[in-house]
């Protein structure tokens, strides 16, 4: 039982860092309805630059906030100039598709190229937690920060989504642009706003996701997290942000109780959000606490 | 009276008498590239199927090629099969598998669909690495040198791999021409035009869906199956090289030119002369390409063969302009560019 608990808060570890992935997906899906295949890569990116502020010698936590604030602001900036042209109900879902893709593949070259020297193999993350165990529960320190980090984002998150004008404003444009735009709101603002939100999230994301275990992490970090985050945020539903991060640690207990518990998936983990993503969208296309969606012909 | 477009005829027995010629002219290094160009472009003409005449968008077809490659491999390697009987058997098996994977195309669609074979092209390389084991506990197949050489004993290797793909490749996008020209061929297009108004003329929208997924999938496999034949390896020991392969179908696709005949052709080709030119600076590349992706989409949405269609229907009218009187309706020319024909 031991073993299970252990494997259980593992998950919920690793799930953290998917909820967050999971939730810069649902911002920038529910604002722009686009599926961004370059979110991982995005948060790759954040995570070199905290890692390079922890190499200037800063600490791990004011690099990490300053690698979010200017994540904040590349996330703006992409998608004010690059995802703008071809977004919108009219124009071709490939071309966005094509859009995220050559993002993917130019952001990770990038990223290997500024940060990595030649013959360098992996980098160095400081780790954010202390280790050990949290005296008197038996669980590690580490996956209780992880937790209090995803707390703090969620409800930053849902303060400004519910409680400040800008959060209702963006709210507005991801229910219907046009009556937002008939009531003063600028949706290209809001646009921004929700990929540079994106773009901090993936910040956030990346460094929990880097600094685990010895903190090791290269180009290919975040691949396979992005994987397992599209399969959490399908199992919660696209359009639910709350969907997202139960959605998230789900997807982290299953994958670490299954690696645990059924040998002939050692290796092959991956099949586990695949097929869950398979099941959710065959049984429940909206995912757990997603909205169905009329179509009008 | 109908006219035979004999620039059109003479153009392609020029075309024709190039293709077959061409080895006699270059390096083994340079047919081989041909060869590569040419298997590129039956994996991309496979997608374009799918994504461009049928609307399903599939960044998994790297695992088909895959999974062509490996049956292709095995078959050689372990079972002593020649390559090419190993083709239909690699287009079946892919094609299986499409359908498998087509089926949740039909509850899913647009980004959805695309993310369900984003996670089959990730999963696919650790599925082979736990079941294919080569020399070495590398998931790794490579075929004698014997294996993959010219059963003709005139004709050297390279020539004969070329000839081979070159046979193979032309049968394809003849039958994908005749195809997209067939009943089965509009309900495609229509299906991927208005679904539902596709199924109120009776057009069997599930069935249209799985098989075309089937279909192309078949594509890619043949495609897989003919690069082991002209590279001589079935490699899964890069975790992202399937994903990687996917995106490179869906570059010539769209470089080339979407629902398009000529475009994956052509894209293909584009890529590979990309690829060769920033093949030193191998970091660089991957950054070129997709920044490269990024600025077609934005200058050239429709690509290569798009874009030719437009600066033709341009030219045409500009020619057709200056005469006061409405020039009669053969003169002009019919460019639909948001639901291009085939060329």
């Amino acid at each position: 039982m031991g073993l299970f608990i252990d494997q259980f808060f593992n998950g919920i570890g690793t799930g953290v860092v998917y909820a967050s992935v999971a939730l810069a997906l649902v911002i920038i899906y529910r604002t722009t309805g686009l599926l961004n295949f370059a979110q991982g890569e995005m948060a790759l990116f954040s995570t070199f630059v905290t890692w390079w502020f922890t190499d200037q010698g800063l600490g791990i936590v004011p690099a990490l906030l300053v690698s979010i604030v200017l994540s904040f602001i590349a996330g703006g900036l992409i998608e004010r100039i690059i995802i703008r042209p071809v977004e919108g109900p009219t124009k071709n879902p490939l071309s966005v598709v094509i859009i995220t893709l050559g993002m993917f593949l130019a952001i990770n070259a990038l990223a290997a190229l500024i940060f990595i020297k030649p013959g360098q193999e992996a980098l160095q993350m400081p780790l954010l937690f202390p280790s050990g165990d949290v005296p008197g529960i038996g669980i590690q320190k580490a996956i209780v920060g992880r937790a209090a980090v995803l707390a703090i984002e969620c409800l930053l998150l849902w303060i400004l989504l519910q409680k400040t004008k800008i959060g209702l404003s963006l709210r507005a444009v991801a229910s219907n642009p046009e009556s937002a735009k008939l009531v003063g709101i600028n949706p290209g603002a809001m646009l921004m706003l929700g990929w540079a939100l994106a773009a901090a999230l993936g910040a956030v994301a990346g460094t929990l996701a880097a600094s685990r275990g010895t903190g090791a992490f290269d180009t290919s970090l975040m691949q396979q997290v992005l994987v397992f985050s599209f399969a959490a945020a399908a199992l919660g539903g696209f359009d639910s942000p709350l969907g997202a991060v139960v959605g998230g640690l789900i997807v982290g207990v299953a994958d670490s109780l299954t690696i645990q518990y059924v040998g002939f998936l050692d290796g092959i983990e991956l099949a586990v959000p695949f097929a869950l993503i398979l099941i959710v969208l065959l049984v429940r296309p909206n995912g757990l606490f997603g909205r169905n969606i009329v179509e009008r012909v | 009276m109908t006219k035979l477009p004999w620039f059109r005829i003479v153009a392609g027995i020029v075309l024709a008498a190039v293709a077959l010629a061409l080895p006699y002219f270059n390096d083994p290094d340079i047919n081989t590239v041909f060869a590569q160009v040419m298997y590129l472009a039956i994996a991309a003409m496979g997608l374009n199927l799918l994504t461009g005449f049928n609307g399903q968008i599939s960044i998994g077809h790297g695992a088909f090629f895959g999974i062509g490659a490996f049956t292709s491999a095995i078959l050689v390697v372990d079972h002593g099969w020649p390559i090419e009987a190993t083709i239909p058997v690699a287009a079946l098996i892919s094609a299986g598998v499409g359908v498998v994977v087509g089926f949740p195309a039909l509850r899913v669609k647009g980004l959805y669909l695309a993310l369900i074979t984003l996670g089959l092209a990730v999963l696919f390389p650790r599925v082979v690495e736990k079941f294919v084991e080569g020399p070495g506990g590398v998931p790794l197949l490579q075929p004698t040198r014997l294996q993959v050489s010219s059963t003709i004993s005139s004709m050297a290797d390279d020539i004969y791999r070329y000839y081979v793909v070159l046979l193979v490749m032309a049968l394809l996008y003849f039958l994908a021409w005749n195809l997209l020209r067939s009943r089965a061929g509009r309900a495609m297009i229509a299906v991927r035009d208005q679904e539902v108004a596709a199924s109120t003329v009776g057009v069997n929208v599930a069935g249209v869906k799985i098989s075309t997924f089937a279909l192309s999938a078949a594509y890619a496999g043949v495609a897989g199956s003919l690069s082991v034949l002209v590279d001589r390896a079935a490699n899964a020991a890069n975790p992202l090289l399937y994903f990687q392969r996917s995106i490179e179908f869906l570059i010539a696709v769209v470089i080339g030119g979407t629902a398009t005949i000529a475009g994956p052709l052509l894209g293909s080709m584009l890529l590979v002369a990309i690829r060769r030119r920033t093949s030193d600076t191998e970091a660089m590349a991957p950054a070129l390409l997709g920044g490269a992706l990024i600025v077609v989409v934005y200058v050239l949405p429709d690509g290569i063969v798009g874009g030719y269609l437009r600066l033709k229907a341009y030219v045409l009218k500009r020619r057709a302009a200056p005469p006061a009187p409405p020039p009669s309706a053969n003169d002009v020319p019919n460019p639909t560019p948001s639901t291009p024909s085939p060329t």
